[in-house]
Parts: C-alpha cells; sequence; structure tokens
C-alpha cells in the first residue's frame, strides 16, 4: 500500500519539476491537471475497506483539480487570446535548481520530523514540502497571471498531500469545507483574472504597477 | 441557538439581497440585518451563555469579548451604506450588499469558531467574500488592488492551512485521538509533539499574521484600503483583522499550552516591533491619505500583537485595544471617504482645504486622527499606556522604549498628511460644488457615533466589557 502510495507521490513531484522546467503555458496547465488526478487517486488506496465518503471525495477532487480548473484555465487562455509563453522573471534553470534542490530539502527536513509509526517511509511529507516550493517559485517567478495561479494550485496540491496524513483522524466534513472554499476560491480568481484582462488587455502582472509607495 | 443565529441571520439577508428586486431599496437590508444582529450580540454580551466544552461552534469568552465591536462597526457601517449606495447609484449594488451581509455572517462564525478547521474555513469564506467588495468602484485600480489582495491573502491562507494540519498531526502524534477544538488540544498540552508544534505556530503565525496585515506580509493592505470605499476599509480594518487576531490568540494558547510559551512570546514581539517600524517609515513617506489610514492599522496590528506577546495583563490589554482601534478606524475611514469624494482626489498634492468644503468630516478626521495616535481621553490611549506599562513591568523595557518611538513617528506622519489635506485653500478640482456630494446626516453622523463611542469607553469603560475581557483572558491562560 505505501508503495502504490510512494510511487504517486514521486510522480508529483516529478510533475512539479515539469511545471518548472516548461515555457508555455498550456504545458504548466497540464502538469498541474495530472498532478490533481495524482492526488484524487490517494484517498481510496489509503484505505483498507471501501468507504463511499472517501470515494466522494476522490471523485470530486479528481473532477475539480483535474478536470474543470484546468478547464476554466484553459478557456480563459484561449478567450484572452495571450501568447503562450511564460516570460519568467526566474529562469527555467534557475528555477528547475531551486525545485530540485528544495526536494533534497524537504527530504532531509522530513527525515528530522518525528512520525507516527504507520507514516514511517512514506514521502507524503517531502512530497508535501516540495510542492509548497514549488508553487512559491511560481508564484513569484512568473508574471502571467495564469501561471500565477498553477503556482498557487500546485501549492494547494502540497498542502492537500498533507492533509492526507491526517485523513483517518480529520472528519470528513471538514475535507469537504476546504475542498468547497478552494473550488470558490479559484472561481473567484478566475473572474478576477477576466476583469484584468478586460481593464488592463493584458495578463501580465508587471503591468500592475500603479499602486506602489 | 442564539449563538447560531448571529451567523445564519446575516447568511440569510445575504440571500434576500442577492434576490431583491429593486436597487433603491436593497441597501436597506444591511441596517436591518446589522440592528438585529448588534441587538443579539450585546444581549449576548451582558448574558454570557454556557458553552459545552467540546462544542465546535459556541459564543465563548473569546466571542464575547471582541464580537460584539465588529457588530457595532458594522451597524455603524451599514447605517452609513445606505446614504453611501445612493450616491453611487452608477454602480450596481446588488453583489456589494450580499457580499457585505454575507461578510458579517462569516464574520460572526470566525469569531465563534472553537475548531481548527472551522476557524480555517470560516477565515478563508471571510477573504473570499470580501473581494466582490475591494472592487466595487471597478476601476483598473481597483481590480489590481483585488488581484494583489487574493494573491497574498490566498497564499497566507494556504500557509495557515498547512499549519492547521501540522498542529493536527502534532495532535495526533501525542497519541491524540483527531479531536481538534481548542479545548481538547489545549488539554493535551505538553502531550502535544514539539517539533510538529513549533512548525505549525510559525506557518500559522505567518498565515494569519497576513490576514491581519502584520509586516512583512501587509504588502495587500496599503492598494485594497486605498483603492476600495471607505465602509469596506472599515470594516476591512476593524472587523476582519479582528478575526484573525483572535485565531492567533487561539493557536498561541495551545502552542503555550504545549510548553512553548518562550517562543511565542518573542516571536509576537519581534513581528509586533518590526510592523511598528515599517508602518512608522510608511507613514513618514506617503502622501495618499487612504493608504495612510492602511499603515495606522498596520501599526494597531502590532500593537495588537505585542500585546498579545505579554500574558494575561497584555492580552486584557490588547483587547482592550481592539475596541479602541476598530471604533476610531472606523470613523476614520468613513470621514476620509466622505472627503475623498468632495476632493476628487487622493494624495496630499492633489487635496487641501478639506476644512472648507467638508467641515463636519474634516473636524471628524482630525478627532479621529487623535483618537488613534493615542490622545486622552479616547479609548486607544489607555489601551497602549496598559501595554506600555506591562512591557516595563515584565521586563521589557527596550520594546516598551522602541513602541513608544514608533508611536511618535507614527504621530508625525499621520499629522503631516492630515493637517495637508484638511487645512489650507481649496484645489480648483475639489467637487464642493456638486449637490449629490454634500456633506449629508446619513455620511456624517455613523463615523461621531463611532468616535463616541470610542471616548465614552476611553472615559468610563463600561463593568460588563471589563468582565469580558478577563473571562476571555481566563480561556486563553487556564489556571491548571
Amino acid at each position: 500500500m505505501t508503495n502504490a502510495i510512494n510511487l504517486l507521490v514521486g510522480l508529483a513531484m516529478g510533475l512539479n519539476l515539469i511545471a518548472l522546467g516548461s515555457g508555455r503555458l498550456p504545458a504548466i496547465i497540464r502538469a498541474m491537471a495530472v498532478q490533481g488526478v495524482v492526488l484524487g487517486l490517494m484517498p481510496p488506496l489509503m484505505e483498507t475497506h471501501f468507504d463511499w465518503m472517501v470515494t466522494l471525495v476522490a471523485v470530486v477532487t479528481v473532477a475539480v483539480k483535474g478536470f474543470v480548473i484546468p478547464g476554466l484555465l484553459q478557456r480563459a487562455l484561449r478567450a484572452a487570446n495571450i501568447e503562450r509563453e511564460v516570460e519568467p522573471s526566474i529562469g527555467f534553470v534557475p528555477s528547475l535548481l531551486l525545485g530540485a534542490g528544495g526536494t533534497i530539502a524537504a527530504m532531509a527536513l522530513a527525515r528530522v520530523l518525528p512520525l507516527l509509526p504507520e507514516h514511517a517511509g512514506s514521502l507524503l511529507v517531502p512530497g508535501s514540502l516540495a510542492s509548497v516550493l514549488t508553487g512559491f517559485v511560481l508564484l513569484i517567478g512568473r508574471s502571467k497571471a495564469i501561471s500565477q495561479v498553477c503556482g498557487y494550485l500546485i501549492l494547494e496540491n502540497g498542502i492537500y498531500l498533507f492533509g492526507l496524513l491526517l485523513i483517518r483522524a480529520t472528519p470528513l466534513l471538514v475535507e469537504a469545507g476546504i475542498l468547497l472554499d478552494l473550488t470558490v476560491g479559484v472561481f473567484v480568481i478566475g473572474i478576477i483574472v477576466d476583469r484584468i484582462q478586460r481593464a488592463f488587455d493584458s495578463l501580465d502582472t508587471r503591468k500592475l504597477t500603479v499602486l506602489r509607495e | 441557538m442564539i449563538p447560531l443565529l448571529l451567523i445564519l441571520i446575516p447568511l440569510a439577508g445575504a440571500a434576500l439581497a442577492a434576490v431583491w428586486p429593486s436597487e433603491r431599496g436593497r441597501p436597506w437590508l444591511l441596517p436591518a440585518v446589522g440592528a438585529v444582529h448588534c441587538a443579539l450580540c450585546l444581549w449576548l454580551l451582558v448574558n454570557p451563555p454556557v458553552v459545552a466544552p467540546n462544542a465546535w461552534w459556541g459564543f465563548d469568552p473569546i466571542a464575547r469579548a471582541v464580537l460584539p465591536v465588529v457588530s457595532l462597526l458594522f451597524l455603524a457601517c451599514a447605517a452609513y451604506a445606505v446614504s453611501y449606495l445612493r450616491v453611487r447609484t452608477e454602480r450596481r449594488n446588488r453583489v456589494f450588499v450580499a457580499s457585505l451581509l454575507a461578510l458579517l455572517g462569516l464574520l460572526s462564525a470566525g469569531h465563534q469558531a472553537r475548531h481548527l478547521g472551522l476557524l480555517w474555513i470560516t477565515t478563508e469564506a471571510v477573504t473570499l467574500a470580501a473581494v466582490p467588495l475591494l472592487h466595487f468602484n471597478g476601476t483598473s485600480r481597483a481590480y489590481e488592488a483585488t488581484w494583489k489582495y487574493l494573491l497574498v491573502g490566498g497564499t497566507g491562507i494556504a500557509l495557515s492551512l498547512l499549519g492547521s494540519f501540522c498542529l493536527g498531526y502534532a495532535s495526533l502524534h501525542g497519541g491524540g485521538t483527531g479531536d481538534l477544538t481548542f479545548t481538547a488540544l489545549m488539554a493535551q498540552g505538553a502531550g502535544l509533539s514539539r517539533p510538529w508544534v513549533l512548525i505549525a505556530w510559525v506557518l500559522l503565525l505567518a498565515g494569519y499574521g497576513t490576514k491581519m496585515g502584520l509586516a512583512p506580509m501587509h504588502t495587500w493592505k496599503p492598494d485594497a484600503y486605498g483603492e476600495a470605499p471607505g465602509i469596506v476599509g472599515a470594516l476591512l480594518a476593524g472587523g476582519v483583522t479582528t478575526v484573525a487576531f483572535t485565531a492567533v490568540l487561539r493557536v498561541r494558547a495551545v502552542v503555550d499550552a504545549a510548553g512553548a510559551g518562550a517562543v511565542t512570546g518573542r516571536t509576537l514581539v519581534a513581528i509586533g516591533l518590526f510592523s511598528m517600524l515599517v508602518a512608522a517609515l510608511f507613514l513618514l513617506g506617503t502622501r495618499d491619505f487612504k493608504r495612510m489610514l492602511a499603515y495606522s492599522s498596520v501599526e494597531h496590528m502590532g500593537i495588537l500583537v505585542i500585546g498579545a506577546a505579554l500574558g494575561r495583563l497584555g492580552v486584557w490589554a490588547a483587547l482592550f485595544h481592539v475596541w479602541g482601534n476598530s471604533l476610531a478606524k472606523g470613523a476614520l475611514f468613513l470621514s476620509a471617504g466622505n472627503i475623498r469624494r468632495a476632493a476628487g482626489g487622493r494624495t496630499v498634492d492633489d487635496v487641501s482645504g478639506m476644512s472648507a468644503i467638508t467641515p463636519q468630516s474634516a473636524a471628524i478626521f482630525v478627532t479621529g486622527m487623535f483618537a488613534v495616535t493615542a490622545l486622552p481621553p479616547f479609548a486607544p490611549f489607555f489601551s497602549e499606556l496598559r501595554v506600555v506599562r506591562v512591557a516595563l513591568g515584565s521586563g521589557h523595557a527596550p520594546a516598551a522604549g522602541m513602541f513608544l518611538a514608533c508611536l511618535l513617528f507614527a504621530f508625525f506622519g499621520l499629522t503631516r498628511v492630515v493637517f495637508a489635506i484638511v487645512d489650507g485653500r481649496p484645489k480648483p478640482a475639489a467637487r464642493g460644488g456638486d449637490k449629490r456630494l454634500r456633506e449629508s446626516a446619513g455620511v456624517v453622523i455613523p463615523p461621531l457615533l463611532l468616535l463616541g463611542l470610542a471616548l465614552w469607553l476611553g472615559l468610563a469603560t463600561p463593568e460588563v466589557l471589563r468582565d469580558s475581557w478577563t473571562a476571555a483572558v481566563d480561556q486563553l491562560f487556564p489556571t491548571p
């Protein structure tokens, strides 16, 4: 069981690096969508017996993270008719180095932290920290609004990975609330992206510089 | 049942506002719901209900100590909003009114959340409910501010979720059963796994600190407060930030119970002083009087966390300061909104002589400025004095010295901007002749009442409030 989970976490970590290294927006969105599907598959794998609530959470996660949100972003991309290049402010090689270094650091840090016996040998903690870091690099190092949204979602994916450690302990009501909030959040972000596009005729956040001291 | 009504009535009001057909009638829902909410809140303040220790929701002492002032502030803003929206008929108010009411319901939920997960869910929902309020003006600057608010606030809230998970894992690792109410976490105390508790503290402080607007996570604040209508600024500075502050207090009580009290105290003093310093420096430089209010808010958040760092007496002073700050800031934001509309500009370069164009608002603005800079006998003076006295009494003399120096610089910065726009000869751009923008009773009385409350609180703090703050301190520092 742990092996299957670790395989998926490893896959998610690989997708982080793909997102960091790709120079075109659709590629980043695709990496994020695949990561969402991978994450959604994990909760049923962790349960030893069938639980319909866990299955429901998994289905909703796969649908939202894997299809709905990426679909919305793709549509925004087409509607805004923006150029597909990412235009990084932190270059691809430094981003990748940061991502790889961050992954190694996350592994080292996770080794120091005390884990419950059933989580020993699990990659969930390093995978989570590495994704959070990747999210931050994308948030800071990319200037297009859509790639920043992708960064934010990868950051959320990292937190979701950590949340899996608690899946048996926390009530599903809480998990459902968190999922709901995130979905609404992304919709709100989508609306604002649309308005920015109309107001500035661009989705380049480097143009958002009127407000400063 | 009544505590639940505090959440449900505003949410029902929001749903009603969303389907209400008339643009002119809809704003009246705001004072109606606000008045019911305020009456219920004050009734609960006087007659505190008994909360079961393991309850997920409840009007517990912490909610009792803070929620009534949020409710009072909302009522004043709601009364102001009726006149304000009548002036702004060119913007549709359906989403605005519904979001304001939803914000009130979610703020009540956030203050009453006694569960780590629920607290996060409600805080995130508050963040999202504020988004349509920020871009009400519909300018490109407003969208820019909203984008920054979403990105910085969203990241902060994500960090606090990670922190909540870490605290949950600390409980599991220490043999907990997965009960994540604050009561259960505090009862577990030293049983919580220490490395995880420390990680959780850092993440939660960064996350909820972003929501409060502590430096260096304050960057969304000047933009959001500068571009949003005055009512929204008042509610963000006096309402939303208080939810984040009580969240920090609740989390801090758990971390202290786990035996890391020295760490929390030190980090809170450091981040508080840094916020005050950053705010004071920016206040000396800013030329925009609405952004000035944002930096003043950063400064007061710094004062709150410094108070929170100083043990029982310090937290008591901080809760006192929450009341004084929310009321005085409300008066400032609302009167600044009046001045901004009549002036047609926002910086000291474009605006001057407003005491001739909007005499009443200018008078409230100046008096409010003296109230937030802690001039006696306004409430902030007494709460800040208590913070300084506790700091000196507990061996934090260098911190107290820096605290006073920052207050002094902030005073210089605020007076510089305020008198520049109030005094002098009115600029030709000022739209004093426009009838619609003239000061009416509806936009002058609410800030005046808030200012009056801040004064009354300073002159004669009611016994019931003192009791409520003491009860909240008792909840945060249980005597074994």
